[in-house]
């Protein structure tokens, strides 16, 4: 956790009319780390996520990532940094025109660098490496389950081999078995390949077995951020009410750093 | 240490063994424009099991960079080969997914006669399903008229505004341009024989008889028959159709019912506008063109169009709403939950209403060739 930080949000302020969504709000992460945001309905964790993929533009403030100002800098260069993260959608955004092999093979041909059967080899690695048979390449995404469009995405999001990946709710909708192995299939392959990941979600059990740092946002700014135990020793009432009501505490007591406490 | 490019050397050692180096970073972001050449260099590196492999150089590595080398090896790992550790499950993940060649489908063997049947195959399939689906229908307002609690009547007004009084503005600019092009052009020919008179006949048997349902029809077909199959479309991408059947709420009943109904009321309706708007028109430009004055025009269209003409014009009109609806539904039933099949489906509801519509009036024309005429 060493280096220059790959995400860094100063100042930033959000405004739909008179909705104040972010109020100079702060917020980073280091190369590797796994940052969770968390935050109630509305607290604008999309939206802070979408501001950071460049898909919305900030009232106010900076974000800069892997040190190039998002909103400021020249068109050539956001591509660049484009092809160095990767995006798991909520819902995974598959093209729904598109087989599952075209899916994750869409990024790799649109570099135009490599040619049919180099990239049919990758798909194939890459299909493997989620978790997903072979079998299924031909798919259409209409004719598959909620925890197998989670994996194709999650293939097309690592397809170009990002250096930093951005999930949003990637457990949301998956029945607890899929959920638990979707979530450690994130954490191998975070080991493995070491990069780094911000992640939004409501989910306690995700949050508690992957994350690093969590950022808790409300009252329109991130209040906290930090490793679980410092988070939930912070007095607000959306932590308490979080972390300490029940479904809280059956998720904390599953906790390693908590265990000593 | 600053990353280098990617490089691929060939040194002999000592007891004339080669070892391959390769050095630098071979991840996806420097091999993406150097490819083809690391690709030639590596094949140029001679046969995989005769050399010692050097990767512990390699200062960047990823799945990409390991395919690419993993490739030239033939897929199999050279008996002497030196990598970094944390290098290894590269080469493990290109090893466990062993890609499966797969066959090529055999050719038909005879392509035409295939697609033939299979053309044969589908039109039959989509109007067996519109008879249906037309019969469906029928059920449906028998129960409507028994019942008159599940009358749709929200419904049908809805439909009858934004199917007819949202097409009262373009069906009328439409036709307006229509009678004055056709009242020019006729009364060119006309002037030429001196058969000024005829223009009303012409007019008059032409717009009401043909051009104005089909004209206001095509329209139609274009406007409303899209919409309604986009939106019954979408409500099956968004599951809206299942939830409505699930609640007990019969999909033909709610939704295609009223439209059809308001399609089959509107259109001859607007089909009248249509021509009324026309013959104006028509009259415009004849009074231009050869001095005949509205009055002269309006007080000779009845002798020279028989009544039976509006009725011919106005029956057309129902016919073609509700080929128009059956088609639309049908389409918007059929699509399936992803955007292409959105897209097709919509474009082949517009195609085959419009070419439905004027099969029909083909049809009509030669059924009533010999009604009408004073």
């Amino acid at each position: 956790m060493s280096g220059a930080p790959v995400v860094e949000v100063k100042g930033l302020w959000t405004v739909y009319g008179d909705l104040v969504v972010h109020r100079d709000l702060d917020f980073s992460v280091m190369p590797g780390e796994v940052v969770s945001l968390v935050g109630g309905s509305g607290s604008g964790k999309t939206t802070l996520l979408r501001q950071m993929l460049g898909l919305e533009r900030p009232h106010r403030g900076s974000i800069r990532v892997f040190g190039v100002p998002l909103h400021t800098c020249d068109a050539g260069l956001f591509k660049k940094i484009r092809k160095r993260w990767g995006v798991l959608f909520q819902h995974g955004a598959l093209y729904s025109a598109l087989s599952v092999f075209d899916n994750i093979a869409l990024p790799l041909r649109e570099l135009h660098a490599f040619d049919a059967d180099f990239i049919r080899d990758i798909v194939i690695v890459k299909l493997d490496a989620v978790g997903m048979d072979k079998r299924h390449a031909s798919t259409m995404p209409a004719d598959l389950s909620g925890g197998m469009i989670k994996r194709v995405a999650l293939a097309r999001a690592l397809v170009l081999e990002p250096e930093l990946v951005f999930l949003d709710e990637p457990t949301a909708g998956l029945d607890p078995d899929s959920s638990e192995a979707f979530v450690k299939l994130v954490r191998d392959l975070h080991i493995k390949l070491n990069f780094t990941v911000v992640m939004a979600t409501h989910d306690l059990d995700t949050l508690v077995s992957v994350s690093d740092r969590i950022a808790v946002l409300a009252d329109q700014k991130v209040v906290v951020c930090g490793r679980l135990d410092e988070v939930v020793r912070y007095d607000h009432p959306f932590i308490r009410d979080f972390f300490l009501g029940e479904r809280g505490r059956r998720a904390l007591s599953a906790a390693p750093a908590l265990q000593t406490n | 240490m600053p990353v280098r490019d990617p490089d691929v050397q060939v040194t002999v050692a000592g007891d004339g063994a080669r070892v391959v180096h390769l050095s630098g970073a071979w991840d996806i972001r420097a091999l993406e424009s150097r490819a083809a050449a690391l690709q030639s260099a590596l094949r140029d590196a001679g046969p995989a099991q005769v050399s010692l492999w050097d990767l512990t150089q390699i200062q960047r590595f990823d799945h990409i960079g390991a395919m690419l080398v993993w490739r030239t090896w033939g897929r199999c790992r050279p008996s002497r080969l030196q990598l970094n550790r944390e290098h290894e499950i590269f080469f493990g993940a290109c090893e466990s997914a062993e890609a499966v060649a797969s066959a090529p489908a055999a050719p038909d063997r005879f392509p035409l006669l295939l697609a033939l049947g299979r053309g044969v195959w589908a039109v039959s399939r989509h109007v067996l399903e519109i008879l249906e689906l037309f019969g469906q229908l029928l059920i449906d307002a028998a129960t409507v008229v028994r019942q008159p609690v599940l009358r749709p009547w929200r419904e049908f007004s809805a439909a009858i505004y934004k199917i007819g009084a949202q097409a009262l503005g373009i069906t009328a600019l439409v036709g307006f341009l229509i009678g004055v092009v056709l009242s020019y052009l006729s009364a060119e020919q006309l002037r030429l024989v001196g058969a000024d008179v005829f223009i009303v006949n012409i007019l008059g048997v032409g717009i009401v008889r043909e051009l104005g349902p089909v004209v206001c029809s095509i329209l139609v077909a274009g406007r409303s028959g899209s919409a309604i199959t986009a939106q019954l479309g979408v409500m099956r991408v968004t599951e809206e159709l299942d939830a409505l059947s699930v609640m007990g709420i019969s999909n033909t009943l709610r939704l295609i019912l009223p439209k059809m109904a308001a399609i089959a009321v509107a259109l001859p309706l607007l089909v009248l506008w249509t021509s009324g708007v026309a013959l104006v028109g028509g009259a415009v430009s004849a009074k231009a063109e050869l001095g005949m004055s509205f009055f002269q025009f309006f007080s000779a269209l009845p002798a020279a169009v028989p009544e039976v003409n509006l009725w011919l014009g106005v029956g057309k009109g129902v016919v073609f709403g509700v080929l128009i609806a059956l088609i639309a539904c049908h389409f918007g039933l059929r699509i399936q939950p992803n955007t292409e099949s959105l897209a097709a489906g919509t474009t082949r509801s517009v195609v085959t209403s419009i070419t439905a519509v004027i099969v029909a009036d083909a049809i009509i024309a030669v059924i009533f060739s010999d009604v009408g005429w004073s």
